[in-house]
């Protein structure tokens, strides 16, 4: 079951590592319905390798016992998923209506300044990738982004400058 | 009354179920129990059987506060104990209709408040297992969540045998993935299952055939913040507070071009001019207020006139011609332009449009992209009739009403500033100076490149 890809990242024998705590998370839901560990499981697959990989697929189908369809749907649907690595720290900007209300196309300019992308696009580097996202439900300390998990609110360009000089450290 | 920063994030204004400090660790076990956290419970426990739990409930006249203000007693009243069936609670924290974020307010400085409305939930619908869905998205309000669940564990508040009662109860703590329509009840249950979220029709409503084809219930965050404080107090007790037909409080969070945003606790029934003027200090700039959008951007925007002499409650909002939805408040100051806000809301919809229904999918995309070329100043005449088309064809065609808010967003836009976009359309620009944004922390501030050279973009 191990691939190329998978040995390449981390996880040289896939999801195998994760099994043990994936079986204790089932002690919580009711009986025989395992399907509903399909997103938890992928969740925690793409904490660990930034992405998921086919073999993580097969790898669960494996495990779960769902069909392919199921993963392959469930991975085009959520926005929070990604078959594709991304940069080391994921800026996602809110610019829906609060946000843009206190300024949230002036602070994805001037990150696209900052960092010479537009959203979408991730540095030559890798360290950053930025998006444009909807209601994160931090609209009263508008403008603000997430950076991978943490909401970074009230922002600034001070704030902004220095955060971005932490990260690329 | 002092305004809440992301450093102190007390809730402003007068309180009420949510009257204590916020501090470092008053959202803990310890703390909870200080302010008399899970009293109910053990009233419930050690006394009462699950339909008084019901009745006393559909008593106090709690209405659902996630956006439909649907009776919560008589949505547990429907399921019947009785029918050797498992039964499920879900409480819905998938919090993502723009504007609201009282939600996360409540994960984060009530989780045990809110888990304690589940856990008295289940008992009354007689369930074993119960859910908490949370937006992807949320992580300190997840993890604030989850470690209540475990210290709700360890102290025998959750699990087998809860507080010596007989009774059993596991929650499952399960995060979305990003996806606004998972915040509609069947859409949030398919996701439960680890299926993609796609809302199915009703009937069966879900109190017949819900999670996994089980009788469930789903509730709002603050619906079940509420149970406690019910069972504490009692229903009479409860409806003291509010209105009669919109008895107790209503969590607002408030955003956009006021002055003091964040979270209020609002009383149904308070004054809502008082409410945007006083408590949440008028608008930035000293400008006038030139319209609200009063609870998610799916509620249709009331302009300053049509809020005056205007409660904050389930049906006077209704009578002016909008809904409180969600509680998610947006303030707009004199000055903005519609025409870019309308895009930006429209953007929204098309984005998290699911796809299973044609003329949702379709329709969001090309009111988006009929939007998008009025902002470019390439607007056609006739534009406006078609966006009023678009949004008349939709309604009431679609499994979940997403696409029908959308075509109520933007008719009650039109509706209010039709002028806006006949300018924007001949002119090719905005009436206004075409800006969103007050107090922009950006505006004139110039970036200084990280990256020296071409080629930096992957």
């Amino acid at each position: 079951m191990t691939t190329p890809d998978s040995a390449m990242n981390g996880m040289p024998n896939g999801i195998q590592h994760l099994i043990p705590e994936f079986e204790r998370w089932k002690q919580r839901y009711p009986a025989g319905f395992e399907g509903s560990l399909t997103i938890p499981c992928l969740q925690r697959i793409q904490q660990e390798r930034g992405y998921i990989a086919d073999s993580d697929i097969d790898d669960l189908v494996a495990y779960l016992g769902v069909s392919r369809i199921q993963v392959d749907e469930v991975l085009a649907f959520y926005t929070m998923f990604t078959r594709e690595p991304l940069g080391r720290h994921h800026l996602q900007v809110c610019h829906n209506a609060s946000c843009s209300l206190r300024g949230a196309e002036g602070l994805v300019r001037y990150l696209c300044g900052k960092l010479g992308i537009q959203p979408g696009e991730t540095t030559a580097d890798g360290k950053f990738t930025l998006s444009t996202v909807e209601c994160l439900a931090s609209c009263g300390t508008a403008p603000m982004m997430m950076v991978n998990e943490t909401y970074h609110e009230d922002l600034t360009p001070t704030k902004v400058d220095a955060l971005l000089e932490e990260l690329a450290r | 009354m002092t305004a809440p920063t992301a450093e102190a994030p007390t809730l402003s204004g007068r309180k009420f179920f949510m009257n204590f400090p916020v501090t470092a660790d008053s959202h803990t076990l310890a703390a909870y129990r200080e302010r008399g956290g899970y009293q109910a419970l053990g009233k419930v426990l050690a006394g009462m059987q699950p339909t008084e739990v019901t009745k006393e409930v559909a008593a106090a006249g709690l209405l659902g506060h996630g956006g439909a203000a649907f009776p919560a007693g008589r949505k547990w009243g429907v399921v019947r104990l009785n029918d050797g069936e498992p039964h499920y609670v879900c409480m819905n924290a998938d919090e993502g209709e723009p504007g609201t974020f009282k939600d996360r307010w409540l994960l984060e400085h009530v989780p045990h408040m809110c888990l304690e409305g589940l856990i008295i939930a289940s008992f009354a619908l007689m369930g074993r297992h119960a859910f908490i869905y949370i937006r992807g998205e949320f992580d300190l309000p997840y993890r604030r969540m989850q470690a209540a669940i475990e210290e709700a564990y360890a102290a025998g508040l959750l699990g087998e045998n809860i507080m010596g009662s007989g009774y059993s109860l596991d929650v499952v703590l399960y995060r979305g993935a990003g996806s606004y329509v998972c915040g509609e009840a069947s859409a949030m249950l398919a996701s439960l299952e680890g299926k993609k979220g796609w809302p199915r029709n009703r009937p069966p409503r879900l109190t017949v055939k819900g999670l996994y084809q089980k009788p469930t219930v789903v509730n709002n965050v603050e619906t079940l913040a509420n149970v406690p404080v019910i069972l504490t107090l009692g229903a009479a007790e409860f409806k003291k507070t509010g209105m009669p037909r919109s008895p107790g409080t209503q969590m607002i969070s408030i955003s956009g071009h006021v002055k003091r945003p964040g979270v209020y606790e609002v009383e149904y029934g308070y004054s809502w001019e008082k409410f945007l003027y006083e408590d949440c200090g008028g608008m930035l700039e000293d400008r006038a207020l030139k319209c609200v959008i009063p609870g998610g951007v799916s509620t249709k925007i009331l302009d300053a006139n049509e809020i005056k002499g205007v409660t904050l409650d389930h049906n006077s909002a209704v009578a002016a011609g909008s809904q409180l939805g969600s509680g998610g408040m947006i303030a707009v100051a004199e000055g903005t332009c519609m025409v870019r806000l309308a895009r930006v809301i429209q953007r929204f919809y098309h984005h998290e449009s699911c796809g299973q229904c044609t003329p949702c999918r379709e329709g969001m995309g090309w009111m988006e992209r009929i939007l998008d070329r009025i902002v470019r100043g390439e607007g056609r005449p006739e534009d406006i009739d078609r966006l009023y088309h678009i949004s008349t064809a939709n309604d009431g065609t679609t499994i979940c009403s997403l696409g029908d808010s959308a075509g109520y967003a933007c008719s009650a836009i039109l509706d209010h500033y039709r002028e806006e976009f006949e300018y924007y359309i001949t002119n090719g620009r905005s009436m206004y100076d075409g800006r969103l944004a007050l107090a922009d922390p950006f505006e004139g501030a110039v970036p200084v490149p990280m990256y020296v050279g071409a080629g930096s973009a992957s």
